[in-house]
């Protein structure tokens, strides 16, 4: 079994975002990076059904960088067996339709029978990415799984839907699954496996190989949103902290009064 | 201009979100038409045509026959503009059909100024403006950014479409999440916890709090993921939507997900180390601290009132 999981490189959420000097990303400088969460559980996910059939083989695919090998490292770690680096220095700046694109110009014609990606970015959360691959390459796709199970080229998975209903899905491989958060526990590479991860093929593409269309939408400013919160923002020392935050409660709410 | 808004049906039923694409017509003054695969017995109070195939024909989760159900109308239509929810059905379907129209789709708009549309990106921490470069543009909207539009009223002109389009995958039914333990939807206080508490023994500290003000704790989806406490004390899009005198979100960033699961809340208070934490918009109070620190001490000193 051929499969194929896409990741992206991330910077961690919780950093000091700055504008980059177009003002229309934001600045690559100074961020701790890593892999967006979405795509942890996608390859995860790819790697507990190579466990499960056995012979299988899995590519992990990223563009960026060179940065963006440190995911593709880790998922290496984690059991996939090559890595596929499309080298683009600005694919920050691509649309969902353009990077779709690059994976699919890969990806056609190499007989992958399950593909599996993070069902958004965390930073830029367009939500595309998977559904617009499987259909450029004609694919059944599922998207949003939080439960997979595969049986001899059938595969059924609970896809979330809002206020905590799931619909029960079929399809037969070859498929796409973009995957939601929880669909299983990202596993732990191991220092062995870290190890071993190293002596694993990387191959290296140019973008400009597998890029054939052009953008349909542009990014024409990026800004932070006007605070409009107005609440009280309390800093420093705990205890005086305790102190206000309980006064503000007696006079603003029925609690503790 | 011209918008066809797609409405969204769930469990045999109309989605009230559907009320929001016509919202966002409205603001836009474009001239609108729906399109829903539904059922004739709970129809959208819409005054417009609305082009309608049946569901128990074509499935709640069938996206090749509803993708050419929505060229076919988009073929006779010629909208400008498509719109969906940003739901599971909206973001499922619309890349289909964007591609399918070689169209640019902007997802979760939240605003739409001088032509722009805004949409909120890094975990709602930046903000872009978005230009589409084609002339159909699909978009789908952020729930609650376009509000509704009034009361709804109206009744539609029906244009009953049909498809023959092979399903690529099998809808096999619904499954509820089960039920029972905490309802979050009744307690006037909740302390929540987010997962900025680092690790699963950190429950405690926030169960503590709860129980010192006389309430419940509930949970942020990572926490809940994770299995350091079970799934109906989760509070978001897909958990419980909660409306409590008072809501403590300890170590939560203020996703959008969570963000609509808690907005009702009266009174917030937001625990985070990071001071531009987009949970700053919707708190009353944001206290720049670890919650390690904060909560045991804040609950040591609420005991001993
Ligand atoms: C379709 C869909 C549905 C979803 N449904 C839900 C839902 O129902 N409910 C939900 O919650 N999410 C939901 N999510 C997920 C949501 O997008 C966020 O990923 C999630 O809410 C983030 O949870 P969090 O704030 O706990 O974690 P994070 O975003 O990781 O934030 C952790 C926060 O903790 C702070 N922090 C870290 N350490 C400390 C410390 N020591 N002291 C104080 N603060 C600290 C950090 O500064 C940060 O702000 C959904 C996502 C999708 C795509």
């Amino acid at each position: 079994m051929k499969i194929l999981v896409c990741v992206k490189q991330v910077p961690d959420m919780e950093s000091k975002f700055k504008l980059n000097t177009e003002g229309k990303w934001y600045d690559n400088t100074d961020l701790a990076w890593r892999m967006n969460e979405y795509d942890e559980y996608a390859v995860e996910q790819a790697v507990q059904l190579k466990e499960q059939v056995g012979e299988a083989d899995v590519t992990v695919l990223s563009i960026g960088s060179d940065r963006v090998k440190e995911p593709m490292k880790k998922a290496l770690a984690m059991g996939c067996d090559r890595g596929v680096h499309v080298v683009d220095e600005a694919s920050f700046a691509k649309d969902p339709f353009e990077i779709a694109s690059i994976i699919a110009t890969f990806a056609k014609d190499k007989g992958f029978d399950m593909i599996f990606t993070g069902m958004q970015s965390q930073d830029r959360g367009s939500a595309q990415v998977g559904v617009l691959v499987a259909e450029m390459l004609g694919l059944a796709s599922i998207s949003t799984i939080v439960e997979f199970a595969y049986d001899n080229g059938q595969v059924t998975v609970r896809r979330e839907l809002e206020g905590g209903l799931k619909a029960i899905v079929k399809a037969k491989t070859p498929a796409l699954m973009t995957c939601q958060l929880g669909l299983n526990k990202p596993r732990y590479p191991t220092l062995p496996n870290i190890m071993k991860a190293k002596k694993k093929e990387m191959l290296t593409l140019e973008v400009a190989t597998l890029l054939q269309v052009d953008a349909v939408q542009e990014t024409t400013r990026m800004y932070f949103p006007e605070k409009k919160g107005g609440g009280i923002v309390l800093e420093g020392d705990v205890g005086n902290m305790v102190n206000e935050i309980i006064t503000i409660l007696k006079d603003k709410t029925g609690v503790l009064a | 201009m011209k918008a066809l808004l797609v409405g969204e049906y769930r469990d045999g039923k109309l989605l009230g979100s559907t009320y929001e694409l016509v919202a966002f017509a409205e603001k836009l003054g474009a001239d609108s038409a729906m399109f829903l695969v539904g059922s004739e017995s709970d129809l959208p109070q819409y005054n417009g045509t609305l082009y309608f195939a049946d569901i128990s024909k074509y499935s709640e989760f069938n996206p090749t026959a509803h993708k050419q159900l929505l060229l076919d109308v988009i073929a006779k239509e010629q909208p400008e503009m498509i719109v969906f929810s940003h739901s599971s059905y909206g973001w499922d379907l619309a890349p289909r059909v964007a591609l399918a129209l070689q169209a640019a789709q902007v997802s979760e708009v939240i605003d739409v100024v001088d032509g722009n549309l805004v949409v909120p990106t890094c975990n709602s921490k930046l903000r872009r403006d978005v230009k589409s470069k084609t002339t159909q543009t699909v978009v789908t909207l952020q729930g609650g950014a376009f509000g509704l539009s009034g009361e709804p009223s109206g009744s539609p002109t029906l244009v009953k479409v049909e498809t023959d389009a092979a399903a690529q995958v099998e809808f096999a039914g619904y499954e509820a999440v089960e039920k029972g333990g905490v309802d979050l939807s009744k307690a006037e206080i909740i302390v929540s916890a987010g997962r900025g508490i680092g690790k699963p023994d950190n429950i405690e500290m926030i169960a503590n709090l709860a129980q010192a003000l006389g309430g419940e704790y509930g949970a942020s989806r990572p926490v809940v993921d994770a299995e350091w406490t079970e799934h109906n004390r989760q509070v978001g899009t897909t958990g419980q939507t909660v409306s409590p005198k008072l809501y403590i979100a300890c170590g939560i960033s203020g996703a959008i997900q969570h963000l609509v699961g808690m907005k009702k809340s009266e009174f917030v208070v937001a625990i985070n180390t990071d001071k531009d934490a987009p949970i700053g918009e919707v708190a009353d109070i944001l206290a720049v601290a670890d919650l390690k620190e904060l909560v045991p001490a804040l609950t040591e000193k609420i005991n001993s009132l």
